[in-house]
């Protein structure tokens, strides 16, 4: 247990020092919303519309695009054959460091994500039921992500793979997650209450999945 | 099952097996073509388009079956390491997102005069949309990865991944889009089916079945010639 939690404390700070973590996720956070309306056009009524989809879909792509960095880099300088070796199973590992993505990339994000919302004139209203919903969603997103970046571990044009495989995942969150924030009042608790129950599926399976594909890699 | 562990024996019997499937394939077409385009009455509402859907709904599912196909000969790879399991597997891919793309293809001709748009984003269109992406996932993970007995490894686990996935998917669509229902009831059948035209329908079911059994034996027999071919190079090179 004490192996987990170094590390968790490694990874965290390998991603606060070294970047590529909460911060240059961020940044493509924040280009992609600066895209937007420019492609959508700066009409105030349709970005309020659209602008709980947009953050939705924004936060997916953020996540997903970071997570290769999950396992990569100790896979390159052979930590990872030495975490496969070491007394905790791999599954553990994995979840660990699905974890310290979690921490360090998604949750940061999807606590932000909902404030960036007043760029596309999101309603004050719906703030705090999108940032709750995004911060529920959020570690089911790290540990779907965690099954792809082992997937496609040291692959050529790996981040394209991953964006397919997971993205499937990512629906049955997204749809949950947009319905609890906009719609029906009466769904937004059966709504939160789903998101919940995909996360403590995906907390049991997922490392699972991902530790059959590091073992792929690591033969 | 044992049976077929050998390639060289699976090889014999598929090679006996195929022109009676293939024959067997042809008759069924014959047959249910002939009830769906001559025998079967047009729809009251849609006239002779509706006859597309002959061709659209087997093919859906079509490509359901295969994914499942998919998923068993992936879930018999892992559990019984049976040799051809992976072989299987890999092959079912391409033939059933043909399939999905033909049933999401006539699906849209279909919509065009029947709807009036290409396309629309009611639950199943979208389910099978995703499932077209699964596909794609699952071959584009064979054609990234170089080594073959990793390629086969991980390939298992995306088909079981995405296997997982289908149901919580197909709900969570089905829950969207009763959320958002668009204005216009959209009816995809029609009203309840008539035998003149569900035989046919089920006909139809059964020779594309027939036709992926022979599709997919084909393209087994054509992967384990190939891995032949390759371990014969490896070891041409290997002597030289």
């Amino acid at each position: 247990m004490t192996l987990l939690f170094a590390l968790l404390r490694r990874d965290l700070t390998l991603a606060s020092r070294q970047g590529g973590g909460a911060g240059t996720a961020l940044g493509f956070f924040l280009t992609v919303l600066v895209l937007l309306p420019i492609g959508i056009g700066p009409d105030q009524a349709t970005l309020q519309r659209l602008a709980p989809g947009i953050l939705w879909i924004t936060l997916l792509l953020s996540v997903l695009l970071s997570a290769d960095r999950i396992f990569q880099q100790d896979f390159e300088d052979g930590s990872l054959e030495v975490m496969a070796m070491a007394p905790p199973p791999l599954e553990l590992v994995a979840l660990t460091k699905a974890i310290a993505h979690w921490l360090s990339t998604s949750l940061p994000l999807s606590i932000a994500a909902p404030f960036l919302g007043i760029l596309l004139n999101l309603r004050t209203e719906i703030i705090w039921p999108l940032t709750l919903a995004m911060v529920l969603g959020s570690f089911a997103l790290s540990l779907l992500a965690s099954i792809g970046a082992s997937l496609t571990l040291n692959l050529r044009r790996g981040g394209l793979l991953i964006s397919i495989l997971v993205l499937p995942l990512y629906v049955p969150v997204l749809v949950f997650g947009m319905s609890a924030t906009i719609g029906n009042p009466e769904l937004i608790m059966p709504s939160l209450l789903i998101l919940a129950a995909i996360t403590l599926a995906s907390l049991a399976l997922a490392p699972m999945a991902a530790a059959a594909a590091l073992r792929a890699y690591l033969r | 099952m044992q049976q077929f562990a050998n390639p060289t024996r699976f090889l014999q019997l598929a090679n006996r097996a195929l022109p009676t499937i293939w024959a067997v394939t042809v008759i069924l077409f014959a047959i249910g073509l002939y009830g769906a385009l001559v025998s079967a009455p047009p729809d009251y509402q849609q006239g002779e388009t509706v006859r597309i859907m002959f061709v659209h709904v087997p093919a859906a599912w079509l490509a359901m079956l295969v994914y499942t196909v998919m998923a068993l000969s992936s879930a018999v790879a892992i559990i019984f390491r049976h040799p051809l399991a992976d072989v299987a597997a890999k092959t079912a891919a391409p033939i059933g997102a043909v399939f999905c793309f033909l049933a999401l293809a006539t699906g849209s001709l279909w919509g065009k005069p029947m709807w009036g748009a290409w396309w629309v984003w009611d639950a199943r269109l979208t389910s099978m949309f995703v499932l077209f992406l699964l596909y794609v996932g699952y071959i584009a993970i064979w054609q990234a990865i170089e080594e073959p007995t990793r390629a086969a490894m991980i390939a298992r686990i995306v088909a079981l991944v995405g296997f997982v996935n289908i149901p919580v998917i197909k709900f969570s669509v089905d829950w969207w889009n009763t959320l958002h229902q668009p204005a216009s009831v959209l009816r995809m059948d029609g009203s309840t089916i008539d035998w003149s035209i569900r035989w046919p329908l089920l006909v139809l079911g059964v020779a594309y079945t027939f036709l992926f059994l022979a599709l997919h034996l084909t393209s087994m027999r054509s992967e384990i010639t190939a891995r032949k071919l390759r371990n014969l190079q490896i070891a041409r090179s290997g002597e030289a």
